[in-house]
């Protein structure tokens, strides 16, 4: 084997490397280049350079933006991931027949389109055909309420969208959990709830924290939700449909390629973050 | 199980199905209105989905752009995977970086990347741009899968092909392939839904010059609502379920989601 020449494999890996760096890597670069282009309201950008989309991170409207958006983003986070621990637990559980059906189902909803989870929540929570309805029939609730647009629809739909790709990051480590461990445990005395908060959220303390921080990035990035459920005010709107905003309405890509930018550096520094803290605790 | 933990899984299924049986509900309506429940019962919304040309065009430009980006993405990813597991090529593992980056980042970053380098090439609006940006987006699923096939390859096959005498060529032809072609499909099924529910990158590439599907219906949700929003949304839910149950009846489903011991039934 060792006598094998690697001749062949870098020429098999030219050509996917050749188009993975001209298509991804070299339009980020030009990202970075557009960051600092002039505003040209008639077109994207207008050449030249400037730092003025740089400097308006720096005002108070914009710190306004993020701090709203690092809120919804990291209590749609939590929400979903406190979800699909306990899901995702009880199904590794069960029967591989029902471990098929439950990721199908998954891989469906993680699959939709937030275009679509959007529209089905600001159905699910409007006042004339939603959830609110169903409780006044119940009559948990005297009349119907309108609950979107506001931060707790953008909050729950994202928690929604993002469940899925909780449950997938989650599964592989607890389907691995040993059934004996936890059998131990319940041997011992304790009850299944017990076992479950001290033995097996300890054990995925790491995929719980891998998790948190991908389903934050997800939801950051997230764009049709918070623009069909969140208010109209732009003072409430998330980064992204900023960014879209900045790049289409107002005409103004330089401004939308820099915060493009934040966002990137933001995610990798998260990334990285996660990975040590991860990587060392072991 | 105990009764605590039925009734909690049975509750997280309802939240999940609530927004399908919405959407459902939605696209079965009689009058070209958004009740739910349900006023009358009509499936005509979904016959217009084919018939009426800017939904059936939204629906051939999403069908195209994503059978494209599957292709796009598998090709990349084949060589690449195959090259990093049989040569364990130095930089192997920055390689395989990059094919899952894509997936990673948040999609409006690389959207914006996409918009900034097609507007400066002057191609910007062209429907190949979008084929080749999903392309790239979803390589990393056709790399996750197909690095994993090729990982659950015996390596004693591998060598006892090359004591018989067989060269690289008829090594991939003979024993690789028909092994990892699975995996290949799985992969590329995988970008194929992906890409056909995928909004921001296709907005933003070539979001005014062809509707997708995805968005054809945020554009709907702005003027002119219609049923046939809700059975778009039910045709592509159904079409996801169609190819996952795919996976899940012919492939190891609870393997490609990174299960390894399989307990006996």
């Amino acid at each position: 084997m060792s006598a094998r020449s690697a001749a062949p494999g870098y020429a098999l890996a030219f050509g996917p490397t050749l188009g993975l760096g001209l298509l991804f890597l070299v339009p980020f670069g030009i990202m970075g280049v557009t960051s600092v282009a002039l505003r040209n309201p008639r077109g994207f950008y207008a050449p030249g350079f400037t730092l003025d989309h740089y400097e308006r991170f720096l005002s108070p409207f914009f710190g306004r933006i993020l701090l709203d958006s690092v809120l919804i983003c990291g209590l749609a986070a939590l929400i979903s991931v406190m979800i699909a621990f306990p899901t995702t637990w009880l199904v590794t559980r069960l029967s591989r027949r029902a471990q098929v059906v439950f990721l199908v189902a998954v891989l469906a909803v993680l699959s939709l389109s937030e275009v679509i989870v959007g529209f089905a929540w600001s159905k699910l929570l409007s006042r004339s055909e939603g959830v609110s309805n169903i409780l006044v029939m119940l009559g948990l609730m005297a009349e119907p309420a309108a609950w979107t647009p506001g931060f707790a629809a953008v909050v729950a739909a994202l928690s929604y969208a993002t469940l899925p790709y909780a449950a997938l990051v989650l599964y592989p480590t607890l389907s691995r959990i040993d059934p004996e461990v936890t059998e131990a445990a319940e041997t011992l005395g304790a009850s299944p709830v017990r076992t479950f908060a001290e033995i097996v959220v300890p054990m995925a303390r790491a995929p719980i924290a891998a998790c948190l921080i991908m389903a934050f990035v997800f939801t950051l990035g997230a764009y049709a939700i918070p623009n069909l459920l969140g208010s109209g005010n732009p003072v409430r709107w998330t980064i992204t449909v900023h960014i879209t905003d900045q790049a289409f309405q107002q005409s103004n890509l330089p401004f939308a390629a820099a915060m493009a930018i934040l966002l990137l550096i933001v995610t990798l520094g998260l990334i990285w973050v996660t990975q040590r803290w991860l990587g060392g605790g072991r | 199980m105990s009764w605590g933990a039925r009734a909690f899984l049975g509750v997280v299924a309802l939240i999940v199905a609530a927004p399908v049986v919405v959407l459902a509900g939605i696209s079965v309506n009689r009058e070209k209105a958004l009740y739910f429940p349900p006023r009358g019962f009509s499936l005509d919304w979904f016959g217009q989905l084919f018939t009426e040309p800017a939904w059936r065009d939204a629906l051939m430009t999403s069908l195209t752009v994503a059978a494209g980006a599957a292709a796009v993405a598998v090709a990349l990813a084949l060589p690449l995977a195959y090259a990093c597991w049989r040569w364990s090529l130095r930089g192997g593992g920055l390689l395989y970086l990059l094919g899952l980056a894509p997936f990673i980042l948040p999609p409006v970053v690389s959207a914006v990347g996409f918009l900034s380098f097609w507007a400066r090439l002057g191609v910007w609006g062209e429907l190949w741009t979008a084929v080749l940006s999903h392309g790239v987006f979803l390589v990393t699923l056709p790399l996750v899968t197909v690095t994993l096939g090729l990982r659950s390859i015996d390596r004693h096959v591998v060598e006892a092909a090359e004591t018989m005498g067989a060269n690289e060529v008829t090594l991939a032809r003979t024993i690789v392939l028909p092994l990892v072609v699975p995996y290949m499909i799985s992969g590329a099924a995988f970008a194929f839904v992906l890409s056909l529910n995928e909004y921001i990158i296709a907005f933003m590439t070539i979001g005014f010059t062809h509707e997708t599907l995805p968005v054809k219906i945020f554009n709907s949700l702005r003027y002119g609502y219609t049923p046939t929003m809700g059975a778009a949304a039910v045709v592509f839910i159904g079409l996801a379920v169609v190819v996952f149950g795919l996976i899940g009846r012919f492939g190891d489903l609870p393997k490609l989601m990174g299960a390894v011991t399989r307990r006996t039934d």
